[in-house]
């Protein structure tokens, strides 16, 4: 089986003093969430899309949910307190609504970036079928540099330098083994989920991403993404 | 939803821009699958317009052949995973008299309304047409084009006279070989002649009766019923040729599109009664004619098979634009791109 998960859990603490969490700000004509749920409504492959959002937001998701999408595959659940812990709830509620089964799979994929393609769902869900775990990435842009205590000390060579996005996709029984192989410490300090994987051995396979798949985390890529979107003008 | 939206903003030149989409109930979504691409492409594609038409039709998603498949449909009249040819026109309202294509005030995709170049297309229920599971996907991306020959072919019917002995098609191009493909289902006790500038393109029209190089046709022949499918500057020429080889009372329909005025030797056309009629588009009656007779006709859906030219996937911006050169390029068949971007 195929799932989606829609990582909805943050609160928006970098989004400046906005009281609603940024992915239930309005863009162009819905609510961003809503947004990035319609793209994965359209793919018809998956058995089911978990959305994950904080507790004290659930009935306003829901809300919105039963307002503008029309798919019965769209459940809503509480996450964690951190970005992993958010993953393995939405594992834990496919586990015990599904069953778990070798080649399930999940795509997870982050409720602040509603410029998701079709293509790219399409090359996640065809290359998790035969990878264990894959990311999705754009080639770096800047340079990156690597420092600590107001020191640089390594500028990694660009051409091997990429940009994370989502979706990041997983065959669930191999993440949740991965996961489960991890320190408390370890737990703690991962904000990448791809990185549960790569922390147990497993290798991680790159999609190409799009520069316009972008997250909304500011309010300035808040005001970049509204100047992107246009009305459809009927000539 | 936001959508996104491939188009060309100068020449040479696609940039993609998102469209926040709503659907209505009577709207359904398509992904695009296969689109093929029109001489019409190229000239907004390598800047062969006016520089006041760019101006006022770009920004603009190009391509309007396409075939998709069906991601949603609120009526469920369509399901999900069906395959569609995708009607470019969009007419405003209904006319008892004028066939849709010549209403004025139409929408017409990648003519100053975007066409098919984008993630998902949002199309009310009637421009969308089911396509048979067995037609070649690539082959299937130009069904518009193939409408057009059934409007040009039909309309050609409902004006001709009596006499259907001789069927002379000008234009050894795209349009002329589904045109001739056509012809052979329209009117299958006529002779079929083509008239074309190229000997190879020519030997591409191996169900045709006869083919003739326009340089060297013999003055004696006489056909009873003319389509002229050369376009640009050849128009003038193909008429004028039609105009000298053509019966009494005999109908030339006119396809070919010429970016400025030609002559026309009006002495002959009146002295021999004739009528020029233009033919222009589809309509979806066209589309369903288009299907029916591919469906019916296997041979004609081979024929059509051999008009794919250059074929290729294309998944990034830069893939579609070398994909268009690469079209440019080509000397025979109908370029299409297996969309997956």
């Amino acid at each position: 089986m195929i799932y989606a998960q829609i990582l909805a859990g943050g609160k928006g603490t970098r989004m400046g003093n906005t009281a609603m969490p940024k992915q239930f700000l309005p863009l162009g004509s819905k609510p961003i969430l809503i947004q990035t749920i319609e793209k994965f409504v359209l793919e018809k492959r998956f058995n089911a899309i978990i959305v994950v959002c904080p507790s004290d937001w659930l009935t306003h998701t829901k809300d919105l949910i039963s307002k503008f999408i029309k798919d019965s595959r769209v459940v809503v659940i509480t996450g964690g307190s951190e970005r992993n812990d958010t993953l393995m709830n939405g594992i834990t509620y496919i586990e015990k609504t599904f069953g778990l089964h070798d080649d399930d799979v999940v795509v997870t994929h982050d409720a602040v970036r509603p410029f998701i393609t079709q293509r790219i769902i399409d090359d996640n869900i065809n290359a998790v079928m035969t990878h264990t775990a894959v990311d999705t990435v754009v080639p770096a842009i800047d340079t990156i540099v690597r420092g600590e205590n107001e020191q640089v000390n390594e500028i990694p060579i660009r051409e091997y330098m990429y940009q994370g996005q989502t979706p990041q996709c997983f065959n669930i029984k191999k993440l949740k083994k991965a996961f489960n192989q991890l320190t408390t410490e370890q737990k703690e300090i991962l904000s990448d989920s791809c990185k549960i994987c790569l922390l147990a051995g497993e290798e991680v396979h790159i999609v190409r991403g799009e520069v316009s798949n972008i997250k909304i985390t500011t309010p300035y890529d808040l005001k970049i993404a509204r100047a992107i979107v246009e009305k459809r003008v009927v000539i | 939803m936001l959508n996104q939206v491939y188009r060309l903003v100068s020449t040479r030149q696609f940039e993609s821009q998102t469209i926040d989409e709503n659907l209505t109930s009577n709207e359904i979504i398509v992904r695009p699958t296969y689109l093929s691409i029109c001489k019409a492409d190229q000239r907004y594609f390598s800047g062969n317009r006016s520089q006041a038409v760019l101006n006022k039709k770009l920004p603009m998603a190009l391509i309007h052949e396409a075939i998709g498949t069906v991601v949603y449909d609120p009526q469920n009249k369509f399901s999900a995973g069906e395959t569609v040819a995708m009607i470019p026109n969009t007419p405003s309202h209904q006319s008892p008299i004028v066939k849709e294509n010549y209403l004025t005030n139409n929408h017409f995709r990648s003519s100053g309304y975007d066409g098919f170049m984008q993630e998902y297309v949002f199309l009310r229920h009637d421009r969308v047409i089911k396509i048979p599971q067995d037609f070649e996907p690539n082959m299937a991306a130009f069904t518009e084009m193939i409408s057009v020959g059934v409007q040009a072919l039909t309309n050609l019917k409902e004006t001709m006279d009596a006499d259907q002995d001789i069927i002379g098609i000008w234009g050894d191009g795209n349009l002329g070989y589904i045109i001739a493909s056509l012809a052979k289902s329209f009117f299958p006790e006529s002779k079929l002649i083509i008239f074309g500038r190229h000997q190879y393109k020519l030997d591409y029209f191996s169900f045709a009766d006869e083919t003739y190089l326009v340089s060297d046709i013999p003055p004696e022949l006489k056909v009873s019923h003319a389509l002229e499918c050369t376009g640009g500057s050849g128009s003038q020429i193909a008429v004028d040729q039609i105009i000298n080889h053509i019966r009494p009372m005999g109908t030339i329909m006119l396809l070919g599109v010429s970016e400025n005025p030609i002559e026309i030797n009006t002495r002959l056309v009146l002295e021999r009664g004739l009528t020029l009629r233009g033919s222009s588009r589809s309509s979806r009656e066209d589309f369903e004619g288009a299907i029916n007779i591919l469906a019916k006709d296997c041979k004609t859906r081979e024929r059509l098979c051999n008009l794919i030219g250059e074929t290729q996937k294309v998944s990034s911006i830069k893939e579609v634009v070398s994909f268009f050169e690469k079209d440019s390029t080509s000397s025979w068949g109908k370029g299409v791109m297996r969309w997956e971007i």
